[in-house]
């Protein structure tokens, strides 16, 4: 068919519609073989590109082409062509390349995620415990920023953030009116507003959320608890207003909600952007409807005091019925 | 004598108002390529010559222009880039302050062959005095109907704005240019679609140089053909060198491509050899982000054969023992200089001038200056070496725009012929602050036919 294309990503073959760039035909795929992504959000027009994570080397340019592209290239802006071949972690070339990147995302950054809310849902640790050194090699001093508060609802720690850009574009797509953006040039340049005008906008919230590091910290939550502590659990109200569905998760420690954030899927993307309302003010278990437990990924350290491992009960050895209905998690305890 | 094509007239007094250049032949491009060619029969003038874009990737210019797509009913725009800021590089500002009508000229040729309505001349902040010569030449111009509506009464209409920059040199690069340009950070965008597809304002636009854009003069005026004779090889044409450094006479000079280096450098019509009677130790051949050679292959090859100023010949043996044209910013290093100080001032550079879009430039540029610095000062550790050459390794390639490439280069091409003299400053941390590793054997000339007198394969 003309429409589709097809396209193997380190020796699995796909086919995806024509436009589709490498880093979501991978993410068809899924497995270890997506490209980790900081700055790349595909609920944001034209984000991807900058961070350089998701650099994956292009064996064969297509089947009218094969040439190899002469440069590794940022998989989330680059469009499939069909016949392409793609080596992401089957290349030491794209791994060493890729630690490199991690290694300049960290050396500035403050690395404080003992006392960071995002530890534990950091799109950063996660890619350094993945793809980075054991230790440093740079030994200056760290650049800093001085901690700002843009509006009332949120905090910048400019030292965390990694410049992804995506809060520009939440800002630019989802919310009326942009009053923020990038001052400065080269490693000077910091988010911040037009002479600290308060973020203030029915939509703002969402930028903690697409923050992929500790950079934008929701201050309703800030030093309450560690995201581990916390018990995700799916919610909805009905919420008047008219962009917001009122579909969250609320996080609960005991029977408090601590906080309140937007749905994410399996890449930490956002399922539906959610009104401040929602985010901020309701935090009752009054306020909502619930659904269900949050799935967490088990290899999230959110899972890790929750959701233990199944037991199976001893009724299950005997019954070849009860094992092929519990196949999933009884590979599961096997893995531990 | 070699032949000059765009700086022939610079001497004449008053070459600068339209009338004195009208007198010398100017203009004659323009009546020529709008009265009696079609827009394509220039674009093929322009191919067959071979000219290759003057700002530095030398791609070829007729191939450029005829990769412009050209949709029904969407304007296209011609945008030269005078935003000429890499250290070492003068040439354009020279062009423009002394011969501002060869600029025009060459635009009203490139705008028309290109269909372009409405043309742009980006000119680099910190050149006000630059950006009044070609306003003022462009009011000249208009009063003389060579722009505006119904030029020549040719029926082709143009309009030539100059628009100042904010003095970036990011803005150098051609889509941050365009984004600069449209008023917005000045930050390049991820390629593709390039600009001959969605450029300025989401058309189909084409950045030039500056001297490609005049070049195009002597080419209509002469023919693709007559230019093609001139140069050597695949480098057609003539080029403006910026020299500087320590030279007897550094300046702006227009050479046929092919000339060899050692003349360029040595002989009395360019450059006259260098100041007060020292020895040459260093050459950057082609403005800051090119790779730095030492004298022996500045001016040979590694086998022996002369070298000469062309595409090809300075890039000969890739970056082992070769450099790159660039952009013609032709700098020269005395005995006395220091290699490891000049790399960590050009790293000092890059990083000042990164825009901070992308990961590894943003922090990396950063870093390599720091190292540097350390290894200059005096607090340098061998290690250091080691970890500048594999911290611009995962710049090199990995970043949006070639700036990560201009930052990486010279600093890896330091390390690859100077290594010695980084090891010094190491060993020495006290000696070298006071005094310099001197010329060593950076000079030795080298014998025809010998196999590589130094390759360090790092």
């Amino acid at each position: 068919m003309a429409d589709l294309m097809k396209v193997t990503i380190d020796g699995i073959t796909v086919e995806v519609a024509l436009g589709t760039t490498i880093l979501n035909a991978a993410r068809q795929i899924g497995g270890d073989i997506v490209p980790p992504a900081m700055c790349y959000y595909s609920k944001l027009e034209g984000s991807g590109g900058k961070c350089r994570t998701c650099i994956v080397k292009v064996s064969k340019g297509s089947e009218k082409d094969p040439r190899p592209m002469p440069k590794l290239v940022a998989s989330c802006r680059t469009t499939v062509m069909d016949g392409m071949e793609v080596q992401n972690i089957t290349s030491p070339e794209v791994l060493e390349a890729r630690s490199g990147v991690v290694e300049m995302l960290l050396i500035n950054h403050p690395l404080d995620c003992p006392v960071c809310d995002q530890a534990g849902e950091c799109d950063l640790q996660n890619l350094g415990y993945e793809n980075g050194l054991q230790r440093t090699r740079y030994e200056f001093e760290r650049r800093t920023f001085e901690r700002i508060d843009i509006g009332d609802k949120i905090q910048l720690h400019m030292n965390r953030c990694i410049l992804c850009y995506r809060c520009v574009f939440v800002a630019d797509q989802i919310t009326n009116k942009r009053v923020h953006g990038i001052l400065n040039r080269g490693d000077h340049s910091e988010i911040s507003t037009y002479i600290q005008a308060a973020v203030d906008n029915d939509f703002s919230g969402n930028v903690i959320d697409v923050c992929p590091v500790g950079a934008l910290t929701d201050k309703t939550f800030r030093f309450k608890n560690r995201v581990w502590f916390t018990k995700p659990v799916d919610a909805h109200r009905d919420c008047n207003h008219e962009k917001c569905n009122g579909k969250v998760t609320l996080w609960y420690k005991g029977a408090d909600v601590l906080r309140v954030t937007a749905r994410k899927d399996q890449f930490g993307e956002v399922e539906e952007f959610i009104c401040n309302e929602c985010r901020f003010e309701k935090k009752a278990t009054a306020d909502w409807t619930i659904e269900n437990p949050t799935q967490i990924s088990d290899t999230s350290v959110i899972s890790s005091n929750h959701y233990e491992t199944f037991r199976p009960l001893p009724v299950i050895k005997e019954n070849l019925a009860l094992q092929e209905a519990n196949k999933v998690e009884l590979e599961k305890t096997s893995k531990f | 004598m070699g032949r000059k094509l765009l700086l022939e007239h610079i001497n004449v007094p008053g070459i600068n108002t339209l009338e004195v250049y009208r007198q010398k032949g100017g203009y004659r491009a323009v009546e020529k390529a709008l009265k009696t060619l079609t827009p394509d029969e220039v674009v093929e003038e322009v191919k067959k010559s071979g000219l290759r874009g003057r700002g530095g990737a030398g791609f070829p210019t007729g191939m450029k222009w005829s990769f412009l797509a050209k949709p029904e009913g969407v304007a296209r725009y011609l945008v030269c880039n005078a935003d000429e800021s890499e250290p070492g590089t003068f040439k354009d500002r020279y062009l423009m302050t002394y011969i501002p009508h060869a600029l025009i000229e060459g635009m009203i040729v490139a705008s028309f062959a290109l269909g372009a309505k409405t043309s742009y001349i980006y000119v680099r902040g910190e050149m006000m005095p630059q950006i009044r010569i070609l306003e003022k030449a462009i009011a000249e111009a208009k009063a003389a109907g060579f722009l505006g509506k119904n030029i020549l009464g040719t029926g082709y209409d143009l309009e030539l704005y100059v628009q100042l920059g904010g003095g970036a040199y990011i803005c150098g690069e051609e889509t941050a240019l365009l984004e600069s340009l449209e008023g917005k950070r000045g930050n390049p965008r991820i390629k593709p679609p390039f600009p001959a597809i969605a450029g300025l304002y989401g058309c189909p636009t084409v950045v030039n140089n500056v001297e490609s854009i005049a070049a195009v003069v002597p080419i209509i005026n002469d023919g693709g053909d007559e230019y093609a004779k001139v140069g050597i090889g695949r480098s057609t044409g003539t080029k403006l060198i910026s020299a500087s450094g320590n030279l007897v006479k550094p300046g702006v000079y227009e050479i046929e491509l092919g000339l060899p280096v050692e003349e360029f450098i040595y002989s009395d019509e360019y450059c006259g050899g260098i100041a007060n009677g020292k020895r040459l130790k260093a050459t950057v051949a082609g403005g800051s982000s090119v790779p730095i050679l030492p004298a022996n292959l500045t001016l040979k090859y590694a086998n022996g054969e002369p070298r000469l100023m062309s595409y090809e010949s300075l890039s000969e043996g890739g970056f082992a023992t070769g450099t790159m044209m660039g952009s013609g910013g032709f700098i020269a290093f005395d005995e006395d200089q220091c290699i490891v100080r000049n790399t960590w001032n050009f790293a000092r550079f890059y990083h000042h001038e990164s825009c901070g879009q992308c990961s590894p430039c943003r922090e990396g540029t950063g870093w390599l200056e720091k190292i540097l610095h350390r290894i200059e000062y005096g607090h340098g550790k061998m290690s250091d070496i080691e970890l500048l050459w594999d911290v611009q390794r995962k710049i090199e390639g990995n970043t949006i725009c070639p700036l990560g490439d201009a930052a990486a280069w010279p600093v890896a091409s330091a390390i690859r012929h100077f290594r010695d003299e980084f090891e010094w400053h190491v060993k020495e941390p006290v000696k070298s602050l006071s005094s310099n590793y001197g010329i060593a054997n950076y000079a030795v000339p080298i014998e025809k036919k010998v196999e590589e007198v130094k390759q360090d394969n790092i």
